[in-house]
């Protein structure tokens, strides 16, 4: 934790967006995380994301549960409305807030405790929900408030700091989200942002479920040369799969990538993905070989990034139930209680 | 680019701006951050030993530091360094016990000093510790030259000068006062075993214009009119005065004049506004006693009848901007005016001037008819007289002669003996200290205050133009110089970068408030630059470059905005970033002693 306060000063030459903020008015308070966290740098991240798109802070709602990672939101988007909810519960709160206020973005920060152990119910079924929101994992592979315990995604084999191995196999959240049906599923680095801010701006962009899984190396537990999750390690063993850069609506785009390696993806709100293959056979669009190549890729070792699977039109739990396209806690009281009447016409039309 | 050498004492050194800066580099933070701990006497002394007048400059130096002053680029306006300066020179207590020893027994050499202005003064304050005889010569009748004839009493008050001045003649210096020299052959052959001149910039500019000889009774030269108004000789002037300059010296005659009772008072400049010499605040104190700059107007003839001067007329010129750097003036257009006045006080520069050194005696002038120095030892051709202060290389102020004694003194040393005075010279040198006393705990005061800069109290105005000792500038209260000190960024306690136990984590690029820091591909300055981050605006501050890291990127910091917060080092996991205090060692004679 850092006891000097960041001044409020900043570049002369910093530059300001669209709604004249500088990227310094998208941050939050000062990290408490132990120095040199990677989460800290998935919050930079985020600030960069949101501050290049010209995004409101106040149109921003940030979810999250319990742990290091679940501290984060109180890094970033410091004007913006927050939950810091139960312990693995926090897709319960992104679902009431998604479907209360569709037009807010919504921002889900969890850790692989939160999301792969206590939470992995919820998370489960928030996927297949598809609720529009970014949902980001800061991924250490241990439990860094309680110090350092093995989490359920640390590599089998893998030791802890003291040299003990971890006996148990691991929950890939990627594979996961795969199975269940995510739209747009991503895995990243925290040492590297030229990857993932990208990656997080599609991620906004993006109607339904979005998740990235960001390997986020926690320097105090997880940082050894026995484990799978240290800078050291995922620089070893990093494999970009699929480069995506983020073209905002508007932008002027200009084509730049080898033929064949390359694809535009228009999203819905009219941004522009720009996806580039960095294996041949890859397929972004087909979700089964996508798992297995995640799949095959862990098998030996390697840790797959970018953006593996994207569907852009996959829709959203909205157009799932087909609910009114004002926000609901927009609509007035008639129009939620249109009267006994109405209760008379739904019951008549279920005998 | 090359990783940078930290080792190279100008590295560091030039990140100090305010210290590159002063003339003399005086270590600015360090004294400031005394001050913050109300450790006053030691804040003197940290000054009296690279300046040597801190008390005088505390409120006369033309601070050089202040522009430089890192915050002018961060925020807006400079810590006020030289008024801190004097907060420490105003609140010190007993200095007695810091002073060096001056030794009974003499080590056999005689130094003879000409002149008594601060120049002299300070190499005779280097030399007289080391058992050195000095015997100083001056044609006023007390020591401190200009400072004391030429800075009216207003800006520095007779005490703060007598006081500072006497601290050095005290330490054993055999003044002969009332002495006017008239030739150095003379002085030459009373043998002493090394000269020093420092007798200053005495003769004031004069204007060769129609009707100026017929009108030679109404028009003084200034800094002869300051003189003689500083020893008592002139206590009034009446009518109509007009001031020609633009520098210090006519702020300081129009406001003398206005004390001493002149009607009205007006200072004419040939230049525009924004280039005259004089400093800022000089120009602003005058204003604000009410007295009119007029700017653009280079005079072109005296009016007189029957020898009685009626005015001055003046011709209107406009400045152009022809890309040059340099402003040219063409006629505006505008017809000549006339200004009414009964006296003319002329300060339109000043040169150094030595009509009593024999052009016969193997000491060499320049066709500018300054001698001929070396830039270094400032030896002159005649191997036993050296020169410092406004005599060596024309007008300058205060801080140069502190500056250029230092190292006359050196030379004077060497030279007495029998070293050479270029290859036994003492080095720079640079020492790091880590500031780290806990996990987050630092031993300087790391945060940064957003406090704009405070103004300094005046005196009341109708009181201060009513008596010519009554000093204008109040000087900041303890309470204000804690406030004033607080501001000033630490720019000597420096990042220290360690590449092995670099793990790249980027959490010091996620922290630093000013985006100095970036990880990227080297390339050669120019490119390096442009893939900063945040390219600086000001490229004389150099980057700091590591050696290349495990991923093949370098890690290049830009010195130019750095707050020196400490966040890079208090967010680094493994201490590859370090606050390392970096005190520089200007050689002075104590650091060449055996």
């Amino acid at each position: 934790m850092t006891f000097v306060a960041k001044p409020r000063v900043h570049h002369p030459l910093l530059p300001t967006n669209d709604l004249g903020l500088t990227r310094r008015d998208y941050e939050g308070s000062v990290s408490t995380l132990c120095a040199g966290c990677g989460h800290d740098s998935v919050s930079a991240a985020i600030v960069q994301a949101c501050a290049e798109l010209s995004l409101p802070p106040h149109r921003f709602a940030k979810v999250s549960g319990i742990g290091c990672s679940s501290k984060t939101p109180s890094y970033f988007l410091g004007n913006s409305h927050g939950f810091n909810s139960v312990h693995g519960r926090m897709p319960s709160v992104a679902t009431g807030a998604n479907l209360a206020n569709r037009e807010l973005y919504c921002v889900g920060v969890s850790g692989d405790g939160d999301s792969a152990s206590i939470g992995l119910g919820q998370f489960a079924h928030i996927v297949r929900r598809r609720i529009n929101m970014l949902y980001i994992v800061d991924n250490n592979g241990t439990y860094g408030l309680t110090k350092g315990q093995f989490s359920a995604t640390n590599d089998k084999g893998s030791t802890s700091k003291k040299g003990v191995p971890n006996l148990y196999e691991p929950i890939d959240l990627v594979s996961m989200a795969l199975q269940i049906g995510a739209s747009f599923v991503a895995r990243s680095f925290s040492g590297d942002k030229r990857q993932l801010v990208p990656l997080i701006q599609a991620g906004l962009a993006h109607k339904g479920f979005a998740f990235i899984d960001v390997v986020s190396p926690c320097v105090a537990f997880n940082n050894h040369s026995g484990s799978t999750k240290s800078y050291d390690y995922v620089r070893d063993h990093f494999g970009k799969l699929v480069e995506a850069d983020f073209i905002a609506p508007g932008e002027e785009i200009t084509a730049d990538y080898e033929e064949g390696s390359g694809e535009d993806v228009t999203m819905p709100d009219g941004s522009t993905l720009r996806l580039r293959k960095l294996a041949a056979e890859y397929d972004p669009h087909d979700r089964v070989d996508a798992l297995s190549h995640v799949q095959r890729a862990a098998e030996a070792g390697e840790v797959v990034t970018g953006l593996l699977y994207v569907d852009p039109d996959a829709g959203d739990c909205h157009d799932i139930l087909g609910t009114s396209a004002k926000p609901l806690n927009a609509l007035d009281e008639s129009v939620l209680c249109p009267g006994a009447e109405a209760l008379e016409r739904v019951n008549a039309g279920l005998r | 680019m090359k990783a940078t050498n930290i080792a190279d004492p100008a590295y560091f050194h030039k990140v100090v701006d305010c210290q590159w800066a002063c003339p003399a580099h005086t270590p600015v933070p360090d004294y400031i951050r005394l001050i913050a701990e109300e450790r006053y006497t030691e804040a003197y002394m940290l000054n009296w030993d690279s300046n040597v007048f801190p008390g005088i400059l505390g409120r006369t130096c033309d601070r050089p530091c202040e522009p430089a002053c890192r915050r002018v680029r961060t925020e807006e306006k400079p810590v006020a360094i030289c008024r801190l300066k004097r907060v420490a020179a105003d609140h010190k207590g007993d200095i007695s016990d810091y002073l060096p020893r001056v030794p009974k027994k003499k080590n056999g050499k005689r130094i003879c000093l000409l002149g008594a202005g601060p120049a002299s003064l300070a190499v005779a304050r280097d030399l007289l510790p080391f058992g050195y005889e000095v015997d100083m010569f001056d044609r006023d009748p007390a020591g401190g030259g200009m400072m004391r004839s030429q800075i009216p009493a207003f800006r520095l008050p007779a005490d703060v000068l007598e006081e500072e001045v006497d601290l050095i003649v005290d330490m054993g210096i055999n003044a002969h006062y009332n002495h006017e020299i008239t030739s150095m052959k003379e002085m030459l052959a009373l043998g002493y075993d090394a000269y020093f001149v420092g007798t200053g910039a005495p003769r004031g500019r004069d204007l060769d214009l129609p009707g100026r000889k017929e009108v030679d009774a109404h028009i003084s030269i200034g800094i002869d009119w300051l003189g003689s108004v500083a020893f008592g000789h002139t206590t009034s002037i009446s009518g109509k005065v007009i001031v020609m300059g633009g520098g210090n010296t006519a702020m300081d005659c129009c406001r003398t004049s206005k004390r001493l009772g002149a009607e009205t008072v007006t200072v004419v400049v040939r230049s525009a506004f924004e280039v005259m010499k004089a400093s800022e605040w000089e120009k602003e104190d005058a204003m604000s006693e009410g007295i009119p700059i007029v700017n653009n107007r280079p005079p072109k003839e005296f009016v007189h009848e029957n020898g009685k001067l009626k005015g001055v007329v003046f011709e209107c010129v406009k400045p152009v901007d022809d890309g040059s750097g340099r402003l040219r003036y063409v006629p505006s257009g505008e017809p000549d005016v006339f200004m009414e006045c009964d006296h003319v006080l002329m300060a339109i520069g000043q040169e150094n001037h030595c009509p009593w050194i024999e052009r016969d005696i193997g000491l060499d002038f320049d066709k500018w008819d300054c001698p001929v120095l070396d830039e270094t030892t400032f030896q002159s051709t005649h191997p036993k007289v050296f020169f410092g202060g406004d005599s060596a290389f024309g007008p300058e102020n205060i801080i140069w002669a502190s500056a250029h004694a230092h190292q006359a003194a050196i030379s004077i040393h060497l030279f007495c003996q029998g070293k050479d005075l270029k290859k036994d010279r003492p080095a720079d040198g640079v020492n790091l200290i880590s500031q780290k006393m806990g996990i987050h705990q630092w031993s300087y005061d790391a945060e940064h205050d957003d406090a704009k800069r405070f103004i300094v109290p005046h005196a009341n105005k109708r009181k201060a133009l009513d008596n010519i000792k009554i000093e204008v500038e109040l000087g900041f209260d303890a309470r204000l110089g804690l406030k004033e000190a607080q501001r000033c960024l630490n720019c000597d306690v420096q990042t220290v970068f360690t590449e092995n136990l670099c793990i790249e984590c980027d959490a010091c690029v996620d922290i630093c408030p000013m985006d100095c820091i970036t990880f990227t591909q080297n390339a050669e300055e120019p490119e390096l630059r442009a893939s900063l981050i945040a390219p600086a605006q000001n490229t004389e501050q150099d980057l700091y470059v590591s050696e290349t890291l495990p991923t093949g990127r370098v890690m290049a910091k830009d010195e130019d905005v750095c707050l020196h917060c400490g966040l890079c080092a208090e967010r680094c996991p493994t201490n590859a970033w370090d606050m390392q205090k970096s005190m520089i060692h200007t050689p002075q004679l104590g650091s060449c002693a055996q």
